[in-house]
C-alpha cells in the first residue's frame, strides 16, 4: 500500500472508531427506555407465584413470605433498580420484621446477572436461554441459509429474463406467498406432507417435537423433523429476498460498468456472476444483516405450532406465567442484539462500498 | 418476519406504458387532469389492484351481507352434540371443537377482523403522522428524542412487544356495545397494541417527507407572509406527502388484520365467544388430521383479504406516488 493508500485507510478506520462509539453511545439510553417501559409492562402480567415450580402456594403466611423474597413487594422503580445494578449494596428483609438484615445477593443486568426464573425453581435465567438458543439458531440458520441461496437462485434468474413468462409467474407467487401468514401455510405443509402422505401410504414427515423419544436425538431424526418449520420459515422470506435480489440485478445490470463488460467480450457468466452480482450484493447485506438478529427470537408461531422447543416458544411460556426474569433476559437479548447487528451492517456496508463514509 | 414491511411492486408484470397511454391527443388537448383523476387513470390498469378491489368488496359485502341470514346468536351457539362434523348441508363450513357453526362465525369474525384492521390503522396514522411531522417538521432536540423513542420501539420485534402488551392490557377492558352487539374488551386491546406498535415506520416516513418538504420555497413563502406553524404542518406540507401516507395505511390495514390473527392464534388475542378469522383458528393444528374445516375457510378468507389489500396497496403506491417505487 502506498502513502496516501495508508493515510485514507487510516482515516477511514478513525472515522468508523468515531462513528461506532457514537452509535453504541446512543444505544445505551435506548435500551434504558425499552428496558424501563418492558420492565413496568411486565409487571402487571399476573401472578407468577400461582404457577411458581409447578407447586401452587395455598398458605398466605408462604405468599407473603415468598413475595418478600423475591422482592415483588418492593416499588417498581426499586425491582427495575435491583434489576437493572443488583441489590448487594443494600440489605433487604427476609423474615419479614421491617428491618433488613440480610445482604442482597443479586449483581443485576450492568454486571452481566439477569437474576433467577421465578417459573424453573430459582435457575438462573442465562441457564434457561442457553438450554434453548442451540435448537432455535439451529433452526433459524438452517433456514436462513436455505432463504439466501434460494432467494439468489431466483432473484437472479428472473432478473436475467424480465417480463417473461417465468419472471411474471415468480412475481406472481411470491406476491401470493408474501401475502400468507406463517401460520396458514404450516398448517398447509402439515396437512399435505403429513398427514395426507400418511393417508397414502408414502413416507410422511413428523410434525412435532424435535425428535421421537422412541428413536432418540439422532441427526437423521432431527433432521426429519427440522423439515417442515424449516420450510415454513423460508417460505416468507424467500419472496421477500428474491424481490430485493431481483430489483438490485436490475439496477446493476442497467449500468455502464456491465455494458462496458460485456462489449470488451468477457463471458457473460463472468459478468453476470462476478461484475453483476457483487455489486448487488451490497443492499442484500443490508437486508440479511438487519434480519439475522431477528432469528435469536425464533419464529414464535413456527415454534409454537411445531412444538420445537427453541426460543419463540420459551418466551411464550415464560410470558404467559409472569416470569419476569426470563421474558426480560429474552428481550434485552434480542434488543442489544437488533442494535449490535444494525452497527455492524453499517460498517460492512461501508467497507464493501468505499463511497460511503459516515460522518 | 414477512408482513412488517410490504416492499412489492406487482405492476412489475404490466409494461411501462403509462406515457404513452396518459399522452393520446385527447389527452393532452383536455384541460390538465386533477391529482385525483390521474391516480384513478394509473390504477385503472393495474390490473392486480382491480382484482384486488373486486376480492375486498366481495369480503366485505360477505361479512356484513352475511349477517342478515345468520343471527350472532346462531353463530355462538354451542351444540356440543354436533361437535366436529365435516362440512354438510346443514353446516356448508362444517362445526367446530363445540359445535358452532363455521359458516356463521366467518361472518362474525370477518367483522371483527376488518373492524380490528381499520382502526387499528387510525391509531397508527394518527399516532405516525403526530410524530413523524414534529420530527421533521422541528428538527434539534425534539426531533432526536422522538427518534430515540422509535428506534426503541423498533429494536423489539413487533410480535413479541404484542405479546406483552397484550398481556399487559388483557382483561381491563369491559365489554362494551356497539351498532347492537356487544363486543369483548379485548377486541379494543387488540386494537390498540396493534396501533401502539405499528406507526414507527409510518412516523419515520413522514418524517422524511417533511425534512425534504419543508426546504421548499412555498413554505419559505408561507413563512414568510406569518403562516401559523400548524397551518403549515397540517396545510401546506401534509396534504403533499399524501401519497406515501395512504400506501402504507392501506398496506397497514393488511398488517393489522396478520397481526391480530397472530395474537389470536396464540390465544392472547381476542377472547371468545366473539368470534375472528385469528382465534377461529386457535388450536385448530391439534386437529389437523380430523378436521381440515377448521382452519382451512377462517385461514382462506386471511389469505385473501391480505393479497387483495396488498394488492390494492401497491396499485395505490404506482397511481399516487410513481417516482417512489420501493423496490
Amino acid at each position: 500500500m502506498d502513502k496516501v493508500g495508508l493515510r485514507s485507510y487510516h482515516n477511514w478506520v478513525t472515522n468508523m472508531t468515531r462513528y461506532i462509539i457514537r452509535r453504541l453511545l446512543q444505544a445505551i439510553p435506548l435500551l434504558f427506555i425499552i428496558s424501563f417501559a418492558l420492565f413496568f409492562m411486565m409487571q402487571k402480567m399476573g401472578d407468577p407465584l400461582a404457577t411458581m415450580g409447578g407447586r401452587t402456594i395455598t398458605r398466605s403466611a408462604d405468599r407473603e413470605r415468598l413475595t418478600r423474597q423475591l422482592g415483588l413487594d418492593k416499588p417498581i422503580v426499586v425491582q427495575y433498580l435491583y434489576w437493572l445494578i443488583g441489590n448487594d449494596w443494600t440489605m433487604i428483609d427476609m423474615d419479614g420484621d421491617g428491618i433488613a438484615e440480610t445482604p442482597g445477593t443479586r449483581k443485576g443486568v450492568m454486571r452481566g446477572d439477569f437474576g433467577t426464573s421465578l417459573v424453573s425453581r430459582g435457575r438462573p435465567v442465562l441457564d434457561v436461554i442457553w438450554d434453548r438458543l442451540p435448537n432455535t439458531l439451529l433452526l433459524m440458520l438452517t433456514a436462513e441459509v436455505i432463504i439466501i441461496l434460494g432467494a439468489l437462485l431466483i432473484g437472479v434468474y428472473s432478473a436475467l429474463r424480465q417480463y417473461s413468462f417465468i419472471d411474471n409467474t415468480i412475481t406472481s407467487a411470491t406476491f401470493v406467498l408474501y401475502s400468507m401468514p406463517v401460520f396458514f401455510f404450516a398448517l398447509v405443509v402439515m396437512y399435505i406432507f403429513a398427514v395426507n402422505f400418511k393417508k397414502w401410504g408414502l413416507p410422511y414427515l413428523p410434525t412435532v417435537g424435535m425428535f421421537d423419544p422412541m428413536v432418540g436425538k439422532t441427526t437423521l431424526e432431527v433432521a426429519k423433523h427440522m423439515v417442515l418449520p424449516v420450510m415454513t420459515l423460508s417460505f416468507g422470506y424467500f419472496a421477500a429476498y428474491s424481490r430485493y435480489i431481483r430489483s438490485a440485478m436490475l439496477e446493476v445490470l442497467s449500468k455502464d460498468y456491465i455494458r462496458t463488460a460485456k462489449s470488451k467480450g468477457l463471458p457473460r457468466r463472468q459478468v453476470v456472476y462476478v461484475h453483476a452480482l457483487k455489486n448487488a450484493s451490497l443492499p442484500i447485506v443490508t437486508v440479511v444483516g438487519l434480519d439475522l438478529p431477528f432469528l435469536l427470537g425464533g419464529a414464535i408461531v413456527t415454534e409454537r405450532i411445531f412444538a420445537w422447543p427453541g426460543m419463540g416458544r420459551l418466551f411464550l411460556d415464560h410470558v404467559s406465567r409472569a416470569d419476569t426474569p426470563v421474558v426480560m433476559g429474552i428481550l434485552m437479548l434480542i434488543a442489544t442484539a437488533v442494535i449490535v447487528f444494525q452497527i455492524i451492517t453499517d460498517i460492512v456496508y461501508a467497507w464493501l462500498d468505499p463511497r460511503i463514509r459516515y460522518g | 418476519m414477512p408482513g412488517s414491511t410490504p416492499e412489492f411492486v406487482m405492476a412489475d408484470i404490466l409494461r411501462p406504458t403509462e406515457a404513452q397511454h396518459l399522452l393520446t391527443p385527447d389527452v393532452l388537448e383536455a384541460p390538465p387532469l386533477s391529482l385525483s383523476k390521474m391516480a384513478w387513470l394509473r390504477f385503472r390498469r393495474h390490473r392486480m389492484a382491480i382484482f384486488g378491489c373486486v376480492v375486498l368488496i366481495l369480503i366485505i359485502m360477505y361479512s356484513v351481507g352475511g349477517s342478515l341470514f345468520f343471527s350472532e346468536a346462531y353463530a355462538n351457539k354451542t351444540e356440543t352434540t354436533k361437535r366436529l362434523q365435516a362440512p354438510s348441508a346443514e353446516h356448508p363450513f362444517g362445526t367446530d371443537t363445540i359445535g358452532r357453526d363455521i359458516l356463521a362465525r366467518t361472518i362474525y369474525g370477518g367483522q371483527i377482523s376488518l373492524l380490528i384492521g381499520l382502526t387499528a390503522v387510525i391509531v397508527q396514522v394518527f399516532i405516525g403522522v403526530i410524530i413523524g411531522a414534529i420530527s421533521g417538521y422541528y428538527g434539534g432536540w425534539l426531533d432526536s428524542v422522538l427518534m430515540r423513542f422509535t428506534e426503541a420501539i423498533l429494536v423489539v420485534p413487533q410480535i413479541f412487544l404484542l405479546l406483552v402488551m397484550a398481556k399487559y392490557f388483557g382483561g381491563q377492558l369491559p365489554n362494551i356495545n356497539l351498532f347492537g352487539r356487544t363486543l369483548s374488551g379485548s377486541v379494543v386491546v387488540i386494537i390498540l397494541i396493534i396501533g401502539l406498535t405499528s406507526w414507527p415506520y409510518l412516523a419515520r416516513i413522514v418524517r422524511a417527507e417533511f425534512l425534504s418538504l419543508k426546504e421548499n420555497e412555498f413554505i419559505l413563502a408561507a413563512r414568510a407572509i406569518g403562516t401559523p406553524t400548524n397551518q403549515i404542518i397540517f396545510r401546506h406540507i401534509l396534504p403533499n406527502s399524501i401519497a406515501p401516507i395512504v400506501v402504507t395505511a392501506t398496506l397497514g390495514v393488511a398488517n393489522a388484520i396478520t397481526l391480530e390473527a397472530y395474537i389470536s392464534f396464540l390465544g392472547l388475542g381476542v377472547r371468545p365467544p366473539t368470534a375472528t378469522w385469528g382465534n377461529m383458528l386457535e388450536g385448530a393444528y391439534n386437529y389437523i388430521e380430523t378436521a381440515y374445516w377448521l382452519w382451512l375457510f377462517p385461514g382462506l378468507l386471511i389469505v385473501l383479504i391480505v393479497l387483495s389489500i396488498n394488492f390494492v396497496g401497491d396499485g395505490l403506491r404506482d397511481a399516487l406516488d410513481p417516482r417512489s417505487r420501493a423496490i
